[in-house]
């Protein structure tokens, strides 16, 4: 008889407590930053540059950030936030995707190397070199697949990562990650990319790989856009000249150049993008109204 | 003075809720993997565990047992009051101290019905409910926060292993959990050797 009147009378009294602490204690939080980390896929990648979901919530709608940072919600999410914070957002840009810039084929070793398992550590082993002879390329250890917060990349056979194009965010976790420098993000649209970062003379990346990057300028002479430059002994693409022609990647001896357009399925997104102009989405005009009302309904 | 030296030295080594007695077992393998959260999750414990020993210490001796139900209702009536303080905390933290509530705010959900924190409010409840009120207050207290810088102490070891482990060659089939009990099983063997010290 006691023990249930002390236990009921105990439940009633810290109910009470909370109740009051809860309505006296309240702290204003404004309803948007809720719905647009709702809106947000919560991945806590920090592909936006804030420090996860959250953060970027709060700076999206209280702080005037850019709704359309999220690179693993892209488009529909960017279009999602616009529409709670009733603005107009342009969302035509294209996915990015990451890629490494290294083929690691035929790369020389200088040494066996049993240290720590990871890309970071090799690269401290032989004066930089790691074991590979070549001070630029990739280690293998799949520093970048580890850092990967989607599972978009994986480490293959022969130790080279392998980006799920499907899959990637383009958060560039893995460039932080690489201890190299290797790991790029670009827009999908792009498909002509030079994958070496040997900046060697051309005699002595010559010696080390025979897919490194040798400055021969066969691609300048080539280029009809005059886009592609190899001033410090590696080429350089100019993304606003080049026109995907692909006659460099023909011509390059040492097939450093690659154009991933026939691997590459049309994407939808990246159609959508190119034909944004054409059909205009109404962001933000008509559906202004509608955060406003529903927090309307939410106050009582 | 001397009481509380042999509780601080007995309660993070000799009695270690983690390492000698199990309890808190799933935040020790849960939270252990990066040292920030590790030490985010000890100070977690040791507030919470301090102000649960106090505040059912002081249940226990002005309602628990004039009414005679301390030999049933301790437990379930614990259960309750840390489930409901912990609440209240995390509500007035939110409030009075938002950089602080930033630190521990999403741990102390996590701990708020921890066996490791039942367990310290039940260690030395009957022994201590016997002295004057404010002391076994302050003893209880004492308890729990030592426990809970025990539990940090732990925590962090294990998070330190953690991270090394990270990088370290272990077979495939041991990765991520295994190994970390592996470890654990380590280091209780070794607080095993203060046995018998206080």
């Amino acid at each position: 008889m006691w023990a249930l009147l002390a236990m009921t009378a105990m439940g009633a009294v810290l109910a009470f407590i909370l109740a009051v602490a809860s309505k006296k204690f309240a702290v204003e939080t404004n309803p948007k930053v809720e719905l647009v980390l709702e809106a947000l896929p919560g991945a806590n990648c920090g592909g936006c540059g804030y420090a996860g979901c959250a953060a970027y919530a709060e700076a999206v709608a209280l702080k005037n950030a850019d709704p359309t940072l999220c690179a693993p919600g892209g488009a529909e999410v960017g279009l999602a936030i616009a529409r709670i914070l009733g603005v107009t957002v342009d969302v035509g840009k294209a996915r990015f995707v990451a890629l490494c810039g290294c083929q690691k084929k035929d790369v020389k070793t200088v040494a066996v190397y049993s240290g720590i398992q990871s890309c970071r550590g090799a690269s401290l082993f032989g004066l930089g070199g790691g074991w590979l002879d070549c001070r630029y390329g990739c280690l293998g250890y799949g520093d970048c697949a580890r850092a990967c917060p989607f599972g978009a990349i994986t480490m293959g056979p022969d130790r080279r990562p392998v980006v799920d194009e499907a899959r990637c965010a383009g958060c560039r976790k893995c460039s932080v990650a690489c201890s190299r420098n290797l790991m790029t993000a670009s827009p999908i649209t792009r498909h002509i990319h030079v994958r070496c970062h040997n900046r060697d003379r051309g005699a002595m990346a010559n010696r080390m790989c025979a897919h490194a990057c040798i400055a021969c300028k066969k691609c300048e002479k080539v280029c009809p856009a005059d886009a592609i430059h190899a001033p410090n002994y590696l080429a350089e693409i100019d993304y606003g000249k080049c026109i995907g022609c692909g006659k460099c990647v023909a011509v390059c001896p040492h097939q450093v150049l690659v154009n991933l357009h026939p691997a590459r399925e049309p994407e939808p997104g990246a159609t959508a993008g190119n034909a944004a102009p054409e059909s205009p989405e109404p962001v933000g005009v008509g559906a202004a109204a509608s955060p406003a009302s529903r927090q309307g309904d939410g106050e009582p | 003075m001397k009481d509380y030296l042999a509780l601080m030295f007995g309660m993070v080594f000799v009695q270690n809720f983690v390492l000698n007695q199990f309890l808190g077992i799933c935040p020790f393998i849960g939270v252990s993997k990066k040292r920030d959260s590790a030490v985010g999750m000890g100070l977690a414990v040791i507030f919470v565990m301090g102000i649960s020993c106090f505040v059912t210490m002081l249940v226990y001796k002005l309602v628990l047992l004039p009414l005679r139900l301390e030999n049933y209702l301790d437990i379930i009536s614990f259960i309750l009051i840390i489930a409901a303080l912990v609440q209240f905390v995390e509500i007035v933290m939110k409030k009075a101290a938002p950089d602080l509530y930033q630190a521990l705010g999403i741990y102390l959900p996590l701990i708020s019905t921890n066996c490791a924190v039942l367990g310290s409010t039940q260690m030395k409840l009957v022994d201590y409910s016997t002295l004057p009120l404010s002391e076994a207050l302050l003893k209880n207290t004492a308890l729990g926060a030592f426990g809970g810088i025990g539990f940090t102490l732990a925590l962090y070891l294990m998070a330190s292993i953690r991270e090394r482990l990270e990088i370290a060659p272990v077979p495939p089939g041991l990765r991520g959990i295994p190994i970390a009990f592996l470890a654990a099983a380590g280091m209780a063997l070794a607080f095993f050797g203060f046995n018998g010290i206080v």
